[in-house]
């Protein structure tokens, strides 16, 4: 797997043609998107180059401590995106933080503890980079679900309460279906992988020339990564976050 | 005495729900009655912590309520919301996890008995229930804990006349077989009548007065 290809900046600016298509099909329907495609494309453009030139001196420097910071980082951005989705959810930062900690730790430390991976920036950054941006989209989806169901059923869970069930407890069927949300886009475009689409990786590899089943090998590798980052980041994010709800005497906190 | 409660005070946001309370609530059947929004539903709650007070103290049976554990309290104190809320599953099942909550044995039929529905009820799913016969699997659900206190918040708010008299009835009959004591809210002066011994009557979160009913509900 030591193929390259070679992208001018000329091609980039050519792919710029379908942003293009975006913003006019946009334009032309009404959907008053132009603004947010324009501004994810910069962005993009921006976040990507940075990250680009941020990874080379990485590899280059090839040291552990610099990779362990700029996952680090990784997290933190991660949860502080994923927290604006989950505002439903009191302290929902804390939560989200440690579960994708927990998650990027234990991923990358089982592929590198079962071999599958060597222990150098060249496969940690881009696997964590994958394992953290998966493990916040599951996270945020959950604790999203999870603070819609909570103030749904406020009523339900304070009569739980009022026989003297625990909080996790009387909270227990809205973490379980928090937790199914979660985890099931993954779960179906896994199922789904090779038959109605071709994953980043896998089409990453093709593109730059490499054999058709060593990409397929290792979209394996990754997408049985993310299956088991995303369950950890979204078990431990509702785990942590559904206390938040509750006072230490057991009652469902008036959020108003 | 059942509980004792000294100037106890709850706002919920800028408004003043309850302002400072004290009343002493017996063994035996009391009925909590006001016009809606005068309290009745919050005292009921912080009966069985469900909330605390802002201010002021509630003990039950000589002992301060923040002293209980709350999971034990709300086992010995159960409590039956106003609108029906069951889990998801059967009427058996809904039992079952109460009374193993409480670590008691139970007796479904006996609980489905004295909440007036027949051995027909076990294995029916919840959700394919009429509200009022919800409300009575609420009340034996609440009786599988063999609580000494039932919290009852308009136990029939959401009925019609015939189911209205028939819990009412069903409630009479409870104190007959059980050694329960039963606090019931009620905005209906006539149903506290016909329900239990002495009152506390709630306006705008302030006691207008408590004691016997004839002097409670003069």
């Amino acid at each position: 797997m030591t193929t390259s290809i070679d992208v001018s900046l000329g091609q980039v600016v050519a792919s710029l043609a379908l942003v293009a298509l975006a913003v006019a099909i946009s334009f032309w329907r009404r959907t008053d998107l132009e603004g947010d495609i324009a501004v994810a494309a910069a962005r993009s453009f921006v976040q990507l180059t940075a990250i680009g030139y941020a990874i080379k001196l990485i590899f280059e420097a090839d040291t552990f401590w610099l990779v362990l910071t700029l996952l680090s980082v990784m997290v933190l951005f991660g949860a502080f995106t994923a927290r604006s989705r989950a505002n439903k959810v009191p302290g929902a930062f804390w939560p989200l933080l440690i579960g994708l900690a927990i998650a990027a730790a234990s991923t990358l430390g089982l592929v590198v503890a079962l071999g599958i991976f060597e222990p150098t920036p060249r496969y940690l950054v881009p696997v964590g980079g994958m394992v953290i941006g998966n493990a916040m989209t599951a996270s945020a989806v959950a604790l999203n679900r999870l603070g819609d169901e909570v103030a749904d059923s406020r009523a339900g869970i304070e009569a739980t309460l009022a026989l003297g069930a625990t909080a996790r407890e009387a909270v227990a069927p809205f973490v379980r279906r928090a937790l199914r949300s979660g985890t099931i886009a993954l779960i179906d475009s896994t199922k789904t992988t090779g038959l109605i689409f071709f994953p980043g990786t896998m089409v990453g590899m093709l593109l730059a020339g490499a054999e058709p089943t060593d990409a397929v090998r290792l979209q394996l590798i990754l997408l049985y990564a993310l299956l088991g980052s995303t369950a950890i980041a979204a078990l431990v994010a509702t785990g942590l976050a559904y206390r938040n709800f509750f006072t230490p005497a057991q009652q469902l906190r008036d959020l108003h | 005495m059942l509980f004792e409660l000294r100037d106890v005070s709850l706002s919920r946001g800028d408004r003043l729900v309850l302002d400072s309370v004290s009343a002493e609530i017996h063994e035996g059947a009391t009925a909590i009655v006001g016009p809606s929004g005068s309290g009745k539903s919050t005292l009921l709650r912080l009966l069985n912590r469900l909330a605390d007070p802002d201010a002021g103290t509630i003990s039950y049976q000589g002992r301060a309520l923040v002293d209980h554990d709350p999971l034990k309290l709300r086992r010995e104190v159960s409590l039956v919301p106003q609108l029906p809320s069951l889990l998801e599953g059967t009427v058996a099942s809904n039992l079952a996890y109460a009374a193993d909550l409480a670590g008691q044995r139970l007796d479904a039929s006996r609980c489905l008995h004295l909440a007036g529905l027949d051995d027909g009820f076990p294995e029916r799913d919840v959700s394919k229930l009429s509200v009022g016969e919800q409300q009575r699997v609420m009340l034996a659900r609440a009786l599988a804990q063999q609580p000494r206190v039932l919290l009852l918040d308009e136990p029939t708010s959401a009925l019609d006349h015939d189911a209205r008299d028939a819990i009412e009835a069903t409630l009479a009959g409870l104190r007959g077989e059980l050694e329960l004591s039963l606090i019931v809210v009620s905005h209906d002066p006539e149903q506290a009548r016909r329900l239990a011994d002495r009152a506390v009557r709630l306006k705008r979160g302030r006691v207008a007065a408590w004691g016997p009913l004839a002097e409670a509900l003069a």
